[in-house]
């Protein structure tokens, strides 16, 4: 065992202690080969990156992309399930089709969203202006923000921010759909044939027999989806580079790191995300236990 | 005794509620939009529809990605509303210039594509070398602790690869080897080996007890009985993990971005293709080519074993 323990106490917990002991110094990019681990510590680096409101317009960005993609990946996932539940012909086929968004390298589905919604010959910017009638293409991933008249009123919407947490859930629903297909394949039959006989038309028997028996499953997910997407940083730096209102926490963290070249307060930034993170979970897990269901 | 009983017992009952049906159908007026028929027959639509819609927005972006790297980007340009490609526009060029060599004028995937098997190969079979000892001993051994390295295998495996991104980065600066590939596994390593632990651990409890027992009474040591009784009973699992940590290799970015950008000839697939595709100057059609390179092994590699790994994957869900 104490081997393993050991790698793993290495690779883990020794990169998280450093992490948080480069937090608090002074160190650039140029310097990490040859500074010592041991230098005087400091708060500069937390105050610079609390100084510029740019931390809690990127917090407030991260949330809504959190909250938009966990709860539209976990419905998507929910819908998918409950259709391919019972046997069809050609269900398997169905069912590894809708594994292909979460399968595929993240490089090559963004790539192809990218073209896909491209404004100058991206197939989805022609379809709408030749079917739905649009009158421009709209610029998906660059566009910041568009006003949408509709009942007599504008309403503002995030074009990008939008496009990246359709995106999310495209990716990611085929996760929820397979545990949520396995709990479906466990649950008895008999409380819904019971359910039946007793009346139960098929939308109350989802609501009050079925959908109650997946909630530990969908907490679950809830959890597991936000941690990771949280801290999400591929999907938004290959699909927007975190421009035109997408600039998720991860990404400054990445723009510390390479652009400004200061390690200290990369990490210093990541810390902070890490902890607003742990926080949320913890609120989450105390909600939770008040509403008595477990995990 | 009582299993002939209930078939018996049971014949009645549906008689019963046969004639209770047809007592009742005079007493409620015959209604054949009530709730219940009108909800089943929209359902049975809308699913349908519901399987239509996911099947179209899953496989559009991949068949859009292969029509595209078949076709020159000049028919692209010319007619961009176009959805096939006709037999005089069809080409293999595309995957020609994205295989070639720089040299040669292409884009050099064909040594992209060495890079990542190497990477990710070396990932499989070094994270299940130390992975298997490990997941057995959390699976059998008592040892103190045993609960908390469980759950620390598991806070491992969902840390936010952006946090551990920045000390991997510092460290492996100092160890000069950041900018080679032998880093990059070893980074991979430390981020598969948790949740190969994790799942193996899920397996490993699986093979009774009773049947190691009897191993070691024959005379076998602990490693002979890891070697001769239980592995070959995972064996399947254990393949499935293999491949996972494959794909987690293959289809890895961040840390590839970080070790090996300024490295051309050491890129992985994943990294050359989001380089490349930010340049103006590389048709687009030639980087579709490049995606399909990257995401078929993938696919392949995951339809041949996706019962293995749905399986592994959802085990704890099952439970509830």
């Amino acid at each position: 065992m104490s081997p393993t323990l050991l790698i793993v106490l290495a690779v883990v917990v020794l990169p998280l202690l450093w992490s948080v002991l480069i937090a608090f110094q002074q160190l650039r990019l140029l310097e990490i080969g040859t500074a010592s681990p041991f230098r005087s510590l400091s708060l500069d680096n937390f105050e610079r990156v609390f100084a510029s409101g740019e931390l809690w317009t990127s917090l407030g960005t991260t949330l809504v992309y959190t909250a938009g993609s966990v709860i539209l990946s976990i419905s998507l996932g929910l819908i998918a399930a409950m259709a391919v539940r019972k046997p069809f012909r050609g269900r398997t086929f169905v069912r590894a089709a809708l594994l292909l968004p979460y399968v595929a390298p993240v490089v090559a589905v963004t790539f192809v969203w990218r073209t896909m919604l491209s404004p100058q010959f991206g197939i989805i910017n022609e379809a709408g202006q030749s079917l739905f009638g649009w009158a421009q293409p709209i610029p998906f991933l660059s566009e910041a923000q568009r006003t949408l008249g509709a009942f007599g009123a504008e309403f503002p919407i995030p074009t990008a921010l939008l496009t990246a947490i359709a995106f999310e859930g495209w990716r990611y629903f085929p996760f929820a759909f397979l545990f949520l297909m396995a709990r479906l394949g466990a649950l008895s039959a008999e409380t819904e044939e019971a359910a039946l006989v007793d009346g139960a038309s098929p939308l109350q028997s989802f609501r009050y027999i079925v959908l109650p028996q997946l909630m530990p499953v969908i907490a679950l997910l809830a959890i597991l989806r936000t941690i990771w997407t949280f801290n999400e940083f591929d999907d938004i730096f290959l699909l927007t580079g975190g421009a035109a209102g997408t600039g998720v926490a991860s990404v400054r963290v990445y723009e510390f790191l390479t652009v400004q070249r200061n390690v200290g307060a990369a990490s210093a930034q990541s810390l902070v995300l890490s902890l607003v993170l742990i926080l949320m979970l913890a609120i989450y897990m105390v909600l939770l236990r008040k509403r008595g269901e477990r995990l | 005794m009582s299993a002939h009983v209930t078939p018996e017992s049971a014949a009645p009952t549906t008689q019963q509620a046969d004639t209770t049906q047809k007592a009742s159908s005079p007493s409620t007026p015959r209604r054949p939009f009530n709730r219940h028929t009108v909800e089943r027959k929209t359902l049975s639509i809308m699913r349908w529809a519901v399987i239509g819609f996911f099947l179209l927005i899953t496989l559009l972006p991949f068949y859009y990605m292969v029509l595209l790297s078949l076709k020159p980007i000049e028919s692209l340009l010319r007619n961009p509303a176009s959805i096939i490609v006709t037999p005089t526009e069809f080409t293999l060029r595309a995957y020609e210039q994205v295989l070639a060599p720089v040299s040669a004028g292409g884009q050099g995937f064909g040594t992209f594509l060495l890079n990542s098997a190497f990477v990710a190969v070396s990932a499989v079979i070094l994270s299940l070398l130390v992975a298997v000892p490990g997941a057995y001993a959390v699976a059998r051994l008592p040892f103190f602790g045993h609960r908390q390295v469980n759950a620390l295998f598991l806070a491992a495996y969902l840390f936010p690869a952006i946090v551990m991104a920045i000390p991997l980065f510092v460290l492996f600066t100092r160890l000069g080897l950041r900018g080679s590939l032998v880093g990059l596994v070893l980074v991979y390593i430390a981020q598969t080996v948790p949740v190969a632990i994790y799942m193996l651990r899920n397996y490993l409890e699986t093979v009774p007890v009773s049947v190691e027992e009897a191993g070691l009474v024959d005379g076998l040591s602990r490693i002979g009985v890891l070697r001769r009784i239980s592995l070959p009973l995972v064996l399947p699992s254990i393949m499935a993990t293999g491949l996972f940590i494959f794909m987690i290799a293959w289809n890895e970015f961040l840390f590839a971005l970080l070790f090996l950008v300024e490295r051309r000839d050491s890129w992985t697939v994943s990294l050359g293709l989001s380089q490349l595709s930010g340049s103006a100057e590389i048709p687009t059609t030639v980087l579709m080519a490049g995606s399909v390179v990257l995401t078929l092994p993938i696919l392949i590699v995951f339809f041949s074993t996706e019962r293995l790994l749905t399986g592994g994957l959802t085990a704890g869900a099952e439970k509830g």
